[in-house]
């Protein structure tokens, strides 16, 4: 990827007034859709994912079940509305690969052995996308398959890192993916130190790729305050009125 | 929509514990050491009417890559380069457990990696073969097939795509009166650096290079890594359903360099000894 302008300017700013180490303004809300198990919608950016959790349920088609764990099924879909150029509905190879990842990137968390026979669907709608839409699906879809009450180890906090200016800074937008040199999506498990994401593409040394790989995980656990934080609000409600109960 | 069902081949109880135990001495069941990749064979230029070709085979995972170039219309957004499509298909031939029809995500991922790896290097600069700015460019397909599968199919695709690359000859096309002619002449194709695909697994604690078919169906998870002639990071792919700690990373990240140096050596010597 070359090049053309500028996207960082002399005070250090980025394209969207952010700093190097500023995460985009993340909100989660949890338990937006009815009718799922577990839901999640989450803006980061300008990127607006809806996430619905179904599950444990029967699994159709029937001969997909495991006699020893659950299936889990993801799908990531993009509507046709979401990008700058209409996105035609059918599933892309892009969308079938990062369906896949995503699927592994939440299936650390899960104890899918605790529901045999039975399959867990995580539908992750991406409404309006603004570059780094893989990271804020799997970060919602971590806090609806809490909010389904699945049995999980850890949350799944993702985030990007990428390479702009030959400066690495936190949280990729959509012009800095396009036009900027590297991108690196890490997904994360706080408390148990796993990595379940990674990808990259761009060119990176080795002290940029570490340098990279670093702030990605600090902006994991940025964005892992934030999923606790929409979690506690619906099962607590907010900080405050819990600090009110407890006086 | 993707789905946790595996489909792998099937590894005995008894040999899966047998594999464990292997490993927990620092030893593999074909008598690999853990960092220890399989033999890799390359036979070029095995397809005469392709513009470019290769067979590689990393143990007994058999690729073959073949290159045919045209000239077409420019990708949106990139008016100003040639077209470059990869693309890989797991072939019935290759196992038992393979069946004709459309790709499963497995081979999806597989072609979108090894494309990612190749082209995120820039090994083929693609400025270079551009026609009329805008209208008309070269499109470079390299197309794979598996024939044989034994593991790691991740690798041995890329090193079949960067040998067939490697050695191969592009027509000379040129406009005349507002046409593409074909001149009959042959160039190298305009080539960047070379890059390296590394591929490990973790099967419980334990680091593995190169996994073979049994031991992904036992893998717990895998990382594929993508260094350049610089030994820069160019590509980097998580993939099956477990995690890595940050420090299994870092250690892959630093062995695909240093491994990646070796298999490029490996790489120029057999396409050179052949051209």
């Amino acid at each position: 990827m070359s090049q053309t302008r500028s996207l960082i300017d002399k005070q250090g700013r980025r394209t969207d007034g952010r700093t190097a180490d500023q995460l985009r303004e993340v909100k989660i809300t949890v338990g937006v859709v009815k009718n799922a198990d577990g839901s999640a919608f989450i803006e980061f950016g300008k990127n607006k994912i809806v996430v619905a959790v179904y599950g444990p349920r029967e699994v159709h088609p029937k001969h997909m079940a495991q006699p020893d764990r659950c299936v889990l099924r993801c799908r990531y879909h993009m509507s046709p509305f979401s990008t700058d150029t209409r996105k035609n509905p059918a599933p892309s190879r892009r969308e079938v690969e990062i369906s896949k990842v995503m699927r592994e990137a939440l299936e650390p968390a899960l104890l899918l052995e605790d529901y045999p026979r039975a399959a867990i669907d995580v539908y992750v709608e991406v409404l309006q996308a603004d570059g780094g839409s893989r990271c804020a699906g799997i970060t919602a879809a971590s806090v609806a398959l809490a909010d389904a009450g699945i049995n999980m180890r850890d949350l799944v906090s993702a985030c990007a890192a990428g390479k702009v200016d030959d400066k690495i800074v936190l949280d990729i937008n959509d012009t800095e993916d396009k036009e900027g040199g590297a991108d690196m999506p890490v997904a994360y498990m706080p408390h148990l130190d796993e990595v379940t994401l990674l990808q990259l593409d761009g060119i990176l040394t080795k002290e940029q790729f570490n340098e990279c790989f670093d702030k990605a995980i600090e902006g994991c656990r940025m964005v892992y305050e934030v999923q606790k934080q929409a979690l506690m609000q619906k099962y607590f409600g907010s900080e405050t009125e819990l600090k009110e109960e407890a006086q | 929509m993707s789905s946790s069902k595996r489909s792998t081949i099937i590894v005995e109880h008894l040999r899966r514990q047998q594999m464990w135990d292997f490993i927990s001495k620092g030893k593999r069941l074909d008598g690999r050491r853990l960092d220890e990749m399989r033999p890799l064979e390359i036979e070029l230029d095995i397809i005469k009417k392709a513009n470019g070709s290769a067979r590689v085979k990393l143990g007994d995972s058999e690729v073959v890559a073949g290159i045919k170039a045209e000239t077409g219309e420019p990708f949106e957004g990139l008016e100003n380069k040639g077209a470059l499509i990869i693309s890989a298909e797991v072939l019935p031939t290759a196992s038992p457990y393979v069946e004709p029809g459309p790709p499963d995500e497995e081979t999806i991922e597989l072609a979108r990696v090894v494309d990612r790896g190749i082209r995120e290097s820039e090994m083929l600069d693609l400025e270079k073969l551009v026609l009329v700015p805008g209208k008309v460019v070269y499109t470079v397909f390299v197309d794979c097939s598996v024939l044989n599968t034994d593991g790691n199919l991740l690798d041995a695709t890329s090193y079949a795509v960067v040998s067939a690359l490697l050695s191969s000859k592009l027509p000379v096309f040129e406009m005349q009166d507002g046409k593409v002619v074909d001149t009959g002449k042959l160039q190298d194709a305009p080539l960047t650096t070379i890059p390296v695909s590394i591929t490990a697994v973790r099967i419980g604690d334990t680091i593995l290079s190169d996994p073979t078919a049994e031991e992904e169906a036992c893998m717990n998870a895998r990382i594929t890594i993508t260094t350049n002639s610089n030994s820069e990071y160019a590509a980097i792919q998580k993939g099956f359903a477990g995690g890595f700690t940050r420090d299994q990373i870092k250690k892959a990240a630093e062995v695909a360099r240093i491994k990646g140096e070796r298999v490029r050596a490996r790489l120029q010597e057999l396409t050179k000894k052949a051209g």
